[in-house]
């Protein structure tokens, strides 16, 4: 049992670095934009396709393929703020936003239906079903891969944001978007670049979410109400939150897993639940994220 | 026949819906479908174009339309013309039940074909119920659509219960040394998935095959590698997977590879019958080799008509044999009962319908004969198991059916 206990945890600790991969772009657009983007899970199933392409067709392998995916992800992003974001504008904006987002969910779901089918395709590479052997049992080389991404995705925004120029400019934008505009700062192209980090950031998750899942256009359903509840818990707009809070659900989840499967779900949304109701700010709340 | 749990979310507007679709009930007159005309034959059907069910429910769709085109092609039933008028019901159990009230009262179809999925199935046969609507459908068959009792209800597939008796079968029929030792019972929450596995694993048992391990998970994880170590964990010589769809499958497959585990033999509910979308998620057929599922049809059944179907779908669809599924031919096999049925009653009245097909009669499919008894199942079903072979997806068992090959075991380890 012990082994049993301990393989859940580490498998709790990788798959949350996986969750955190496809949720860091939705809370940094969230904490800088105000804008719940509900097209986070199609635009892991995008990534997840342009990884695939890429892999079948051209014969890169996935790691390298981030290299050209993690730029087309986030010209897509940008693409996506100009054209159906950036002019949204005054008291109705937040649920403007919310729906703007829908639309390009279901847009690019249709895309994705046209250029590949409903068939379910997964992400091949030499160490998608390897695994190394550590404290008795198997840890699968594809979860390890994530974690590391995750935390090196953690660490470049944090650097991004709070060691560059850009970063003071998107931090001065969270705080008061007015105030940030009078100083100088060009607040739509914060906002369109900072848009366009949260997707490319995206196109790991969606590199990694492929590679230990068949997917098709419809998965991105799936994802979405995860990670909308990993940010929450996380404190939206808190990137390293949604580090820890990923690994913190899933972790649990893994744990029931053991004894009761069918209550793992429930067990993580009441941890949700349990959580805000003393911490409603969530574990890195957004007041406190905002004021670093 | 694969199906999803509720969706709480929905439930407040199913209600809503539900509630609305009994006021439309008792304003209308009732008495099954209108009277027939010159014009087409139209056919309403509600099916999962996207959502949780799109794969299904798309291939469902590709099977109505190949139906719809050949009974066309000779000449439509009594001389008239078939015609589709297919709504999306984003596989919801709320849009499910609105698509078929709205197809019957609103839309006034002549027939109605089922949807995909059991879960979708049970509430759209109460609808179909109410306007007296035979309901012959090929995807809801497991114990939440027959627990209903419906009597127009007519599902044209084999029953999920008694999906694995081929398997438990021939486990029984080995050798007490050559059988498995031991046995794990994973189960997605699914109306499809648990009722076969449940019945198997209560079939094993009593051999001494020890279980080790049967949970259920919820059939909406997104990520089954906990569940798929802590069974490989256990290291059961057979696993008797309750899966529903592909990525539950490869998941665990893809769990136990990784894990250096594996399984003397391994069959899974659904997923390895999808044809070629199952051998490219699992990465290759390598490691589809010696996976086995339950069916009652596959691209090489030996039947004149069912080859003729596989050649027209290639012919029309593209791809291969191998990649029709088992859905094509189920939907398929909704319209041959149907057109058989109206042929003979020679009427498209409800109550005359259900009649004609509660009669015993034995009609024929693409899948094989077809009677039902009271409840709608088709006790003429037969049961198969189908395994991956070198890349070919194969019949093995019964071993005595016709065109059984000899069946895989062990199965070859992953990649090999």
């Amino acid at each position: 049992m012990g082994t049993e206990i301990a393989h859940a945890i580490a498998d709790g600790i990788l798959g949350g670095g996986v969750y955190a991969l496809m949720a860091a772009g939705l809370t940094l657009v969230f904490g800088v934009l105000d804008i719940i983007n509900v097209a986070q899970g199609i635009l892991v199933v995008l990534g997840a396709y342009l990884s695939y392409v890429l892999s079948v067709h051209l014969h890169i392998d996935l790691l390298v393929g981030l290299l050209i995916t993690v730029p087309a992800m986030f010209v897509i992003g940008v693409g996506i703020y100009w054209l159906f974001i950036r002019t949204l504008r005054g008291a109705e904006r937040t649920s403007m936003t919310l729906l703007a987002c829908f639309a390009v969910a279901l847009i690019i779901e249709g895309v994705l239906y046209r250029e590949f089918g409903s068939n379910y395709v997964s992400l091949n590479a030499w160490y998608v079903n390897q695994s190394v052997h550590i404290f008795g049992f198997y840890l699968a080389d594809i979860y390890l891969i994530g974690f590391g991404l995750a935390v090196a995705a953690v660490v470049v925004l944090y650097l991004i944001l709070y060691r560059t120029t850009f970063g003071r400019a998107v931090r001065a934008t969270m705080q008061n978007q007015t105030a940030a505009r009078l100083i100088g700062i060009d607040v739509n192209r914060v906002a369109a670049l900072t848009f366009g980090i949260g997707v490319a950031v995206t196109a790991i998750g969606g590199m990694v979410y492929g590679s230990i899942t068949s997917f098709t256009p419809n998965s991105g359903y799936d994802l979405i109400s995860r990670l909308l509840a990993i940010v929450i818990l996380a404190g939206m707009g808190s990137i390293g939150g949604a580090l820890a809070a990923a690994v913190f659900m899933t972790t649990i989840e893994a744990l029931v897993d053991i004894w009761q499967p069918d209550w793992s779900i429930v067990v993580f949304y009441l941890a949700m639940v349990i959580v805000l109701t003393f911490r409603p700010q969530g574990l890195f709340g957004r007041h406190a994220v905002r004021a670093q | 026949m694969r199906s999803h749990p509720h969706r709480a979310r929905y439930l407040a507007l199913g209600t809503t819906a539900l509630l609305a679709a009994a006021l439309i009930a008792g304003c209308s007159s009732g008495g099954g479908s209108k009277p027939s005309s010159s014009g087409p034959i139209i056919i309403g059907t509600s099916l999962s174009l996207t959502g949780d069910f799109s794969t299904d429910g798309i291939a469902f769709e590709k099977g109505y339309e190949l139906w719809v085109h050949d009974i066309n092609a000779h000449g439509g039933i009594m001389g008239r013309k078939v015609q589709l008028d297919i709504l999306n019901d984003n596989s919801s159990q709320t849009q499910v039940v609105t698509n078929y009230t709205d197809l019957i009262n609103v839309k006034h179809v002549d027939l109605t074909f089922g949807p995909f999925s059991s879960l979708l199935t049970a509430p759209a046969a109460e609808v179909a119920h109410r306007y007296n609507f035979a309901f012959i459908e090929g995807a809801g068959g497991s114990p939440l659509v027959f627990g209903e009792k419906l009597p127009d209800v007519f599902d044209v597939a084999l029953p999920v219960a008694n999906e694995l008796d081929p398997f438990v079968n021939w486990i029984k029929s080995l050798p007490a040394s050559q059988r498995p030792t031991t046995a794990a019972y994973p189960m997605a929450n699914d109306p499809f998935a648990t009722p076969q596995v449940q019945l198997a694993q209560s079939e094993l048992q009593p051999l001494g095959i020890k279980t080790l391990y049967s949970k259920i998970f919820p059939e909406e994880e997104p990520d089954y590698l906990p569940n798929a170590d802590i069974v490989a964990g256990k290291k059961p010589q057979a696993v008797i997977l309750g899966s529903v769809d592909v990525p539950t499958v490869a998941a665990f497959m893809k769990g136990f590879e990784e894990q250096h585990y594996n399984p003397k033999v391994f069959v899974a509910a659904a997923g390895p019958d999808q044809g070629s979308a199952f051998e490219s998620a699992v990465g290759g057929p390598g490691n589809a080799n010696g996976m086995m599922v339950p069916d009652a049809w596959y691209p090489g059944y030996p039947s004149a008509t069912s080859q003729a179907m596989v050649n027209e779908y290639v012919a029309k669809y593209g791809g291969t044999a191998s990649g029709v599924n088992a859905d094509v031919a189920e939907a398929y096999s909704v319209g041959e009962v149907t057109a058989q049925a109206v042929e003979a009653t020679h009427s498209l009245s409800g109550p005359k319908l259900i009649a004609y097909l509660h009669s015993g009669v034995t009609l024929t499919s693409v899948e094989g004969p077809v009677s039902f008894n009271s409840i709608g199942e088709n006790v003429k079903a037969i049961a198969f198991i189908f395994q991956w072979q070198n890349g070919k997806f194969v019949q093995v068992l019964p071993t005595t059916a016709t065109g059984s090959v000899p069946i895989l075991y062990p199965k070859t380890n992953w990649s090999s």
